[in-house]
């Protein structure tokens, strides 16, 4: 691997790395966020 | 919405960081010197590890915070930003790891910077093995605030190689930029991962707290069922 092959693929490790953090950090959230939802609308119901 | 903001701007400021690595930086080495501060990943690889260790400073003060005050929140600043740490030290010794194989011929040697730093990552892995083992919430979060502080004693260590020993990797390189385009590309990078992080511990911290609440639901909703 030459000088660029080296630097392209440490840029890909930052990008990949920081994308794959935050999209489990969103859906976490999405997924969080419909659980109190459902909670609450059957805390209403009952 | 403070998160939203801090999130969009720290990608502003990554790409911005991006701009200046790819169109400042090549030109600057004429003589082809090889000097890492010539090498793009450079404005890469130290923000990470600033953020990284800036990252465990805060563990280390949201852990004697917890054990001041006693309050989850302080446990949940400790935890997330022990996460971010985490990631951060993954990704700065991969980062370094790729750029040795390059400059050193290798993807890894044992000397006291990169030791030091991989000892770092491995203290806070097990701060959190430390945390999914104790079961009784005050509890963990007492022993990992005691965990949190004794962990930190790595980073000042971690900072001192760059200063004493003279081995492999580079020394303190980024205290002694002679070129603006290259001052600028690591302010701007520096800037840029620092209000990421800001933006990430808010994210977590906001995470942790929608979790509390569904434990809290949770619990009404048996109280209920039982009742």
């Amino acid at each position: 691997m030459d000088n660029a092959g080296y630097i392209v693929a440490a840029f890909a490790v930052v990008w990949v790395g920081l994308f794959i953090f935050i999209f489990v950090l969103v859906q976490r959230e999405k997924a969080l966020r419909k659980e109190i939802s459902a909670l609450k609308e059957s805390m209403k119901k009952t | 919405m403070r998160i939203r903001i801090l999130l969009i701007l720290s990608a502003i400021l990554i790409l911005a960081t991006l701009a200046l690595d790819m169109l400042l930086i090549p030109s600057l080495d004429t003589q082809n010197t090889g000097f890492i501060q010539y090498s793009p990943v450079f404005y890469w690889h130290i923000p990470v590890a600033w953020v990284a260790l800036f990252a465990f400073l805060c563990v280390f003060i949201a852990s004697i915070g917890y054990l001041w005050k006693r309050t989850a929140f302080w446990d949940i600043v400790a935890m997330t930003s022990a996460e971010l740490g985490v990631v951060f030290t993954s990704l700065f010794l991969v980062t370094g790891s790729i750029w040795a194989k390059f400059a050193w011929g290798t993807w890894w040697t044992w000397d006291a910077r990169l030791t030091s730093s991989l000892v770092l990552w491995i203290i806070y892995v097990a701060y959190f093995l430390l945390r999914a083992y104790i079961s009784s919430p005050e509890q963990r979060a007492r022993f990992a605030a005691v965990f949190g502080i004794l962990g930190f004693v790595d980073v000042p260590i971690v900072i001192m190689t760059l200063f004493v020993a003279k081995e492999m990797h580079p020394g303190d390189v980024a205290f002694h930029l002679d070129k603006p385009q290259m001052i600028l590309t690591l302010v701007t990078g520096v800037f840029a991962f620092s209000v990421l992080y800001l933006g990430l511990l808010f994210f977590g911290i906001h995470l942790k707290e929608d979790a509390a609440e569904l434990t809290r639901l949770k619990g009404l909703m048996e109280d209920n069922d039982n009742g």
